[in-house]
């Protein structure tokens, strides 16, 4: 089965994951790219990414699950449509990271894991992201803001809302 | 692969090149402590328990995934390795809880041997332990995360054993967890969606897998663990039951394979692991019933019971004669039960009336291969058969355990497993090659393979030696046509499936109203010209017995079986009749007899049985109920009742053999303890009781063609083979069998009748059922 009849992914997606599939000795070697394209176009790793990507390569949905559930940038919850991710490991922490931490709980006020309530953001902890030199950093989706301090916060969170608001409504998930 | 040689701990060791170390150690006796490494499952190396020191090699080794070269030299225990073990029992037990004195596994938990061994009693990490829930993922399989060591034994057995690939794992490091396959309400698995077999809680080192029949019901150590055989399927599976005094006898908590000598090592199914909950059911009969003047069933003693039975037995017999007595035997009672039926049928009530719910042609069978010895396989020789045809059946569901061989042998010897079936099952993962079959259309299988047309037939001719397994599909002459086709080859042997734990038995003992034990012919009774009275003339089958056409039955006797629930049976053809039931329960047969006698079940007597391949094994008491006795008892008791002479039926006490039991004084003191040690090491020991099964198995062994018994083994606990019919020429009948099969097509959670009242089976199939839906709805 190399075509998904109906396929919840978009036309284009569905393209790139037939032409994936045929590119490794064995199929399930596809199963990690898969996975993180799903979630950037779906937003997280749905029971139906899962039942799909599962038909697509032959394994089980409990296969996927174990796999997916490995990787902690893998989610089975809806993110915000501005997923912000603080790095606190050494560098970033030594730097204030967790100030910065606390300063986008406190404007956000939704705690770790959490999103908003309009669904356009959502805050979680994460491990070094390669940018120790310019600490403390943070990413928000695949943007880097880097050499931070709790005062920037507000102006960071107002420049994504503007982006919303410019966009329209088009929803992300 | 060429053997070679090195040394452990000084000493020279010789193995194939190429085996693992620990294997190669544990067959000389050296043990090296392993958690994830288990024989037959892929390799895991997750655990480092296993670790030694390879001379010339910077760092310790795992023994679990080393293999054994020429000249290489191994050290397995030194304080180096002692503290390495520690250390890594120190980290498994960094976040396992303290709860061994509550836990089901403490008493016989490999971590807590090891801990025991190596020390670690001291932790040095100061974090708090990660305390998590228990979780019940099905009525048969709770898991404790906290305990998991996370060897992943149970997700191995599960996907390359059982071929289920329930289990998995989640998460990651110290979050991680075994989870099921069916997700709960926050993703993480929380619902198994399986076979339900148990093989993921026995095969856990830990008590973190434990079973929703016996958690938290007792300890190891306060049980009795007798081996016997499952009571269900005809496969024959060892399994140890562990019993427990209780206020009405005894109680039987838990089954498993303790200690896994039997051919089915490790393996039990669902039923063979869960189901034995029937013998404490509350409506186990436990007191024989008589009916009154009311025509109602009401409690007797066994005195009064026995009384009215023998004396209406005695008086159908001498008034009418033994040809309008039935008898109906069983398919989960012993050969020797069997055999002591149709003999007391034959010689006491002077009947040849007697038969069993046949599920399959054992008659054809054996008369298909007399005077072929040799040709059948045994249950134990699956899993090295280079070359299997499996003809139709779904064993997985029917036969656990041939499932289990088969899979294992595809998986550990890359057997050829060929299967030609009408329908879709699910062994075909295994198979080399599938062919389909027109329903009904099996009798013509044998000339499809001479045609050699089609990649099928070519690769099954091109097979130098073949193990045909075959059921119920091939009745009469397309068992004859399949096993002709096989003795014209070389190589071929074969197996019949039929069902229940022993109704190969109950055809090999003769309960056919035509042929004797052994399939010998009551034409020309031969070894049993010795009975007295046997009718000359073949009996009734058992729709014969019952059809109202034949003007009814002056009595008729039915020992274990639920024959009205059969679709042909009219009730009417009872009216007239006497009608007597030895069952556990008040089926539909016994609640319309006038008598019925409490019986024991399988795992309260002991005995033989013979699986369906012809394996003999011995069955062992495990437990008691109060008030129950076993067929054989009932049997001769109510021979006695009769006023037979007891000794003629049973040959117990016989020839010139007094024993003192152990009451003589002075210079003789001991002398008959010192005799029967004699009698007993020369295979002779002395049958004193009238109740003695084994002495009817000797009298089996005497007369029954194909059961001259390896004792030896049988009685270490071994299964021995019989043949069917190995001299006897083809003369067998057993009358119309082909149409006398009713197959019980039990599945994973059923058995018959006796399912019914296995509480633990319904609710584990009600689980499934639910879990299916489910499915189906998403
Ligand atoms: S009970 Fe058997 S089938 Fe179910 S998860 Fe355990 S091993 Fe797998
Ligand atoms: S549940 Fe038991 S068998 Fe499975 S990984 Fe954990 S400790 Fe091992
Ligand atoms: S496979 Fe058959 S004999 Fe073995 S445990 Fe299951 S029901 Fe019992
Ligand atoms: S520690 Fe924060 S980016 Fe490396
Ligand atoms: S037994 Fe060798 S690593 Fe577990």
């Amino acid at each position: 089965m190399s075509t998904e009849t109906i396929s919840i992914f978009s036309p284009e997606l569905a393209t790139r994951f037939d032409a994936l599939v045929t590119k490794y000795p064995v199929k399930r070697s596809a199963l990690v790219p898969m996975l993180l394209y799903a979630q950037d176009e779906i937003g997280y790793l749905s029971d139906a990414v899962i039942t799909e990507i599962a038909h697509r390569l032959g394994l089980t949905e409990l296969d996927v699950r174990n796999v997916a559930s490995y990787y902690s940038m893998l989610r089975f919850k809806p993110a915000g449509r501005y997923n912000i991710q603080v790095c606190t490991n050494i560098c970033c922490m030594l730097r204030g990271a967790y100030d910065l931490y606390e300063r986008f709980r406190e404007e956000l006020n939704i705690g770790p894991h959490g999103a908003t309530a309009d669904g356009l953001f959502s805050l979680e902890e994460v491990e070094c992201i390669g940018a120790c030199s310019w600490a403390p950093a943070i990413q928000v989706n695949y943007d880097f803001h880097d050499e931070l301090t709790p005062d920037l916060v507000p102006g960071i969170l107002a420049d994504y809302r503007g982006r919303a608001q410019a966009e329209g409504s088009k929803n992300h998930a | 692969m060429p053997d070679v040689t090195f040394t452990v701990d000084g000493k020279k060791l010789t193995a194939p090149a190429g085996t693992l170390l620990i294997e190669a150690c544990r067959k000389a006796g050296i043990e090296i402590p392993s958690f994830c490494y288990y024989p037959g499952l892929s390799l895991q190396a997750a655990c480092r328990m296993c670790l030694v020191r390879q001379e010339k090699v910077p760092k310790l080794q795992t023994a679990c995934t080393t293999t054994v070269a020429e000249g290489q030299i191994f050290t397995t225990e030194s304080p180096e390795i002692t503290q390495a073990r520690k250390a890594m029992t120190e980290l498994l037990l960094g976040n396992h809880p303290l709860d061994c004195p509550v836990c089901d596994a403490g008493g016989e938990c490999e971590l807590q041997d090891m801990t025991f061994k190596y020390g670690a009693g001291e932790s040095l990490y100061a974090e708090t332990k990660q305390h998590r829930n228990e979780q019940q993922w099905s009525p048969a399989v709770f898991y404790d995360r906290p305990r998991c060591i996370l060897c992943y034994r149970c997700v191995r057995v599960c996907g390359e054993g059982m071929d289920v690939w329930a289990l998995g794992v989640e998460n990651r490091g110290v979050h991680s967890v075994i989870v099921p396959n069916v997700p709960g309400e926050n993703g993480g698995g929380d619902q198994l969606d399986c076979e339900e077999c148990g093989m993921c809680i026995d095969i856990c080192p830990v008590g973190a897998l434990t079973s929703g029949s016996y958690r938290y019901k007792t300890r190891p150590w306060e049980m009795n663990h007798v081996s016997t055989v499952c009571t269900h399927c005809a496969d024959g599976c060892k399994v140890t039951l562990g019993v427990r005094q209780s206020n009405n006898g005894s109680e039987i908590v838990r089954g498993d394979n303790r200690d896994k000598s039997g051919m089915n090592g490790d393996f039990l199914c669902a039923k063979g692991r869960f189901g034995f909950d029937f013998v404490n059911h509350p409506e186990r009969l436990t007191t024989p019933l008589l009916r009154n003047a009311a025509g109602e069933l009401e409690p007797a003693t066994w005195e009064d019971a026995l009384r009215v039975a023998g004396a209406r037995l005695k008086e159908v017999r001498d008034s009418r004669g033994g040809a309008t007595i039935g008898v109906i035997g069983s398919n989960r009672t012993t050969n020797e039960e069997n055999y002591l039926l149709q003999k007391f049928a034959r010689t006491v009530l002077a009947t040849n009336n007697i038969d069993h719910e046949r599920t399959t042609d054992y008659a054809a069978f054996a008369c298909a291969l007399a005077g072929h010895p040799g040709k059948t396989a045994g249950l134990r020789e699956i899993p090295s058969a280079p070359a299997i045809l499996l003809v139709g059946g779904n064993p997985t569901d029917e036969h656990p355990f041939l499932a289990w061989q088969l899979r294992t042998n595809v998986r550990l010897n890359k057997a050829r497993l060929y299967i030609a079936n009408s329908r879709p099952i699910k062994l075909e993962r295994q198979a080399k090659l599938t062919q389909e079959l027109p329903p009904g259309g099996y009798w013509r299988l044998a000339a499809f393979l001479d045609a050699g047309q089609s990649d099928f037939s070519k690769a099954i001719l091109a097979e130098e030696s073949l193990i045909v397994i075959f059921g119920e599909e091939f009745r009469g002459p397309a068992v004859e046509s399949l096993i002709a086709w096989g003795l014209k080859r070389a190589n071929v042997r074969f197996a019949y499936l039929g069902d229940h734990a022993n109704s190969h038995g109950a055809a090999d003992m003769g309960l056919f109203p035509d042929l004797l034990p052994g399939y010998v012919p009551v034409t020309a009774p031969g070894p049993f010209a010795e009975y007295p009275n046997l009718p000359a003339a073949p009996g009734k089958t058992l729709p014969q017995m019952l059809d109202v056409a034949n003007g009814g039955l002056g009595a008729l006797l039915v020992v274990g079986a639920n024959p009205v629930t059969r679709r042909e049976v009219d009730l009417a053809a009872l009216q007239n009749t006497f009608l007597i039931v030895q069952d556990l329960f008040l089926t539909e047969t016994a609640a319309l007899a006038h008598v019925v006698f409490p019986a024991a079940s399988l795992y309260e007597k002991s005995g033989t049985v013979t699986n369906t391949f012809g394996d003999l094994q011995m069955v062992r008491k495990a437990s008691d109920r109060a008030g129950a006795k076993p067929d054989f008892e009932i049997l001769v008791r109510l021979a006695g009742a009769m006023g037979e002479e007891v000794k003629k039926l049973v040959p117990f006490g016989r020839g010139a053999m007094t024993a003192d039991l152990g009451q003589s004084r002075g210079a003789q003191a001991g002398e008959a303890d010192r005799h029967a040690v004699w009698l007993e090491a020369n295979g002779l020991e002395p049958r004193l009781s009238p109740f003695d099964p084994f002495a009817v198995l000797d009298e089996i062994e005497r007369l029954v063609p194909g059961y001259k018994l390896d004792r030896m083994n049988l009685m270490t606990g071994n299964d021995v083979r019989t043949e069917v019919a190995p001299t006897q020429p083809a003369t067998a009948s057993a009358i119309g069998g082909e149409d006398l099969i009713v197959p019980a097509h039990d599945t994973l959670f059923t058995s018959s009748t006796l399912g019914r009242y296995c509480s633990g089976l319904n609710e584990i199939e009600a689980h499934q059922t639910r879990e299916h839906a489910e499915a189906a709805a998403d």
